[in-house]
């Protein structure tokens, strides 16, 4: 299936083995995103000043871009899925604003447009049934704590696609690529997210109790769905491998990579090197790695 | 026209049910009692004690249970679902289903021994999964009909095509493997519909362990276990390891009043039932210490209020008004983030056990039954009633009426009471019947 896709910044800046893994395994598994020709930044943080509309302008020409290629969009970059959705609601749900955004862009858009998350239609158009055939090299054992983070879960009406307080998606797709996920404590604790920016001591206390959850229920690797969340975890590991002697640090990965790997795909466009927290030793100690690769 | 037929159906056998067949019984008139359980008691059957006086649930119930089964004008169908009613007031035809047992009720003598000798262990939901069952059963040691049944899904040999050790026990042969399903016809007057309700799924309450935690349990479960004739016979013993509790923290309004995720609802019934948990717990397990987080005290009823003051200052129950964010598994303990709202700071406790107290709902096949029952249900699928304040158990049908939480949460005194009323209400159109036809 042809889907229209929009990429987002991050994932041709800071996140490129995202974005070449997903797009290597969509396309194995039947989803051609084809990126829109024309797009802008999403705005990055959906602005909740209710009364200006301006900053909607952004992502409200990339929807109407987006409409003119078909009825829905895939994003791949959690905090684009979350901008642009909620854009799109508020145009679906509010005359005023969908007015005051139609006349300043020079639009006619009325909100039909799907925009959905690339792992959603990985889990309800292809299945994880379908997932599991086209597995070429199962990741057995490999124990893997799925972290959700907050863009593709809240706010719950406007975004999410399963139950925000008991995320599933992740560990359901870990599942279909022979891994383990294992339960853990803090799944849906928030990361921190931009507070890296502002206060990376404040990001450094919340990302510490999500780790220490996840290395205390054994995982080999820490998945995730989201750039923000991936950086926070993986960036935080680092400072305290130094802090603390003997911290044993678990790598990040994109959801994308195992899907890529467990499909027998070239890793050599995946980043796998481009982590603070190295995924290869893991990855290698599973023997997913030295396999035979598709070209 | 036949004359008006002066025999009443009831739908389920919890104590509204009960109270209802029993007050139209008494009064001379014959009751079809449908149940689909193996035994009638209902919800009540499951409780440790009752609230506000602490009075032994078994002891009030079993002798209106047996008065039931033995009443010479109630015709008891346990393990039977009505599947349609036609007909109007004075005249219901009403088709049963009896569903197949696999024991000959006319055999069976209750000597309990085909229970003792199954092989089979399987999930109870009448223990709420605090401790199995066999695969042949009855739902406890009380159970009227005192009738074991055999589940198809967990018996070994219709799973497997082996085993019959009941049967070759049996002293009475009642063991029946052939035994099909029957639908019977009555021809009633009056129907009174008592079908209870359920609790809102942990499952559905992913900020609180989504059900898979095994120390964090629902409040019917907590009352299997402080029940004597319960799983652990009464003694305080957590679901994961047998230990006993030393820290419980019991969370309130779980599902209810909570209009953005769960149920909008006040359940009505939860502030006093865990009241009753934390000061049996207490009086159980010296030094231990209970936490309740609640919203707010919800104690209107007779000596209600006092009860729960007597909770905080004799038994030392903790009260936190605030809800709980989160719960999840640390270690061997579990832990409860909420916020105490009355000192503005959050609370963390590392608990032993934790008892959650979620919505009171409408059993799920309810808008099935009342479709079939040509009745109003609304959007939580509780049966409306035709006016809630001046009509509160007749429904959009005539003939057809609601006892106790099918129409809506009620406590055990207030679903006698609304029973009772039923009952009432099918009486007075029999006696006006019974007048006309002299």
């Amino acid at each position: 299936m042809r889907v229209p896709y929009f990429p987002g910044c991050t994932l041709k800046t800071k996140a490129t083995g995202f974005e070449s893994s997903l797009l290597a395994s969509s396309a194995v598994l039947g989803i051609e995103l084809v990126e829109l020709s024309n797009w802008n930044c999403c705005g990055a943080t959906f602005p909740l000043l209710a009364d200006n509309v301006m900053d909607l302008a952004g992502p409200a020409h990339i929807l109407v871009d987006a409409r003119r290629e078909g009825e829905r969009v895939a994003v791949a970059c959690t905090t684009c899925y979350n901008v642009l959705r909620r854009t799109n609601h508020l145009i679906r749900r509010d005359d005023d604003i969908r007015d005051k955004l139609n006349f300043f862009i020079d639009a006619d858009y009325a909100g039909d447009l799907e925009v959905l998350d690339v792992l959603q239609i990985i889990r309800d158009e292809v299945g994880f049934e379908a997932v599991t055939r086209a597995v070429q090299v199962p990741l057995s054992g490999l124990k893997v704590a799925a972290y959700y983070g907050c863009m593709v879960l809240r706010p719950p009406r406007e975004v999410a696609y399963e139950d925000p307080e008991n995320p599933q998606t992740l560990d359901q797709l870990s599942i279909a690529l022979g891994a383990e996920p294992v339960p853990y404590s803090h799944k849906g604790e928030c990361c921190g997210a931009f507070l890296a920016v502002k206060s990376p001591q404040a990001t450094a206390d919340m990302c510490r109790p999500i780790l220490e959850s996840v290395l205390a229920n054994g995982a080999d690797a820490i998945v995730t769905n989201c750039p923000v969340c991936q950086f926070n975890l993986d960036r935080q590991q680092s400072a305290l491998q130094r802090l603390q002697g003997g911290f044993r640090a678990v790598p990040v990965l994109y959801y994308s990579q195992l899907l890529g790997l467990a499909l027998g795909l070239d890793t050599r466009t995946f980043g796998l090197d481009q982590h603070y927290v190295d995924t290869r030793p893991v990855l290698e100690r599973f023997a997913v790695l030295d396999t035979p690769r598709l070209e | 026209m036949n004359a008006p037929s002066r025999r009443a159906l009831v739908i389920g056998a919890g104590i509204a049910g009960i109270q209802a067949a029993l007050d139209i019984a008494n009064a001379g008139h014959e009751v079809v009692l449908v149940e689909r359980l193996p035994s009638i008691g209902g919800r009540m059957a499951q409780l440790s004690e009752t609230f506000p006086t602490l009075d032994c649930a078994q002891c009030i119930l079993t002798p209106r249970t047996v008065e039931t089964g033995q009443h010479p004008n109630i015709r008891l169908f346990p393990s039977s679902e009505v599947l349609a009613v036609d007909g109007e007031i004075g005249d219901f035809r009403v088709r049963i289903l009896r569903h197949a047992t696999y024991v000959d009720e006319t055999r069976c003598t209750g000597c309990g021994l085909c229970q003792e000798k199954c092989p089979t262990h399987v999930y109870s939901d009448f223990q709420r999964g605090m401790g199995p069952r066999k695969a042949i059963y009855t739902l406890s040691p009380q159970a009227v009909p005192n009738k074991p049944v055999i589940d198809r899904q967990g018996c070994r040999f219709f799973q497997t095509g082996k085993c019959r050790i009941c049967e070759r026990l049996c002293p009475t042969g009642a063991i029946d493997f052939e035994q099909e399903e029957r639908i019977v016809e009555e021809r009633v007057g009056a129907i009174i519909v008592a079908t209870g309700f359920d609790l809102y799924p942990l499952s559905r309450l992913g900020e609180y362990g989504a059900g898979e935690i095994p120390d964090v349990i629902d409040g019917l479960a907590f009352e299997r276990l402080l029940s004597a004739s319960g799983p652990t016979a009464g003694k305080m013993r957590r679901p994961s390891d047998g230990r006993e509790p030393r820290e419980v923290v019991f969370v309130q309004c779980a599902g209810s009043r909570d209009p953005e995720l769960h149920k909008a609802y006040c359940s009505k019934i939860c502030c006093m039932y865990t009241t009753k948990q934390a000061m049996l717990y207490s009086h159980k397990v010296h030094g231990g210490q209970a936490y309740v987080f609640y919203i707010d005290i919800r104690a209107a009823g007779k000596r209600y209020e006092e009860f729960v003051q007597r909770a905080m200052e004799k038994d030392r129950v903790i009260y936190l008004r605030g809800k709980v964010a989160r719960i999840y598994r640390d270690g061997d303990r579990v832990t409860v983030q909420g916020v105490d709202t009355l000192t503005g700071r959050t609370v963390t406790v590392a608990a032993d056990l934790v008892v959650i107290a979620p919505a009171v709902v409408a059993q799920p096949e309810s808008a099935a039954l009342a479709t079939l029952l040509g009745i109003d249900v609304d959007g939580d699928g509780f049966f409306t009633e035709r006016d809630g304040n001046g009509r509160p158990v007749e429904t959009s049908r005539m003939g057809v009426f609601l006892a106790g939480v099918v129409s809506g949460p009620k406590d055990i005194a207030e679903t006698a009471a609304h029973a009772s009323g039923a009952a009432g209400k099918a009486l007075s159109w029999f006696a006006r019947w019974e007048r006309e036809a002299e």
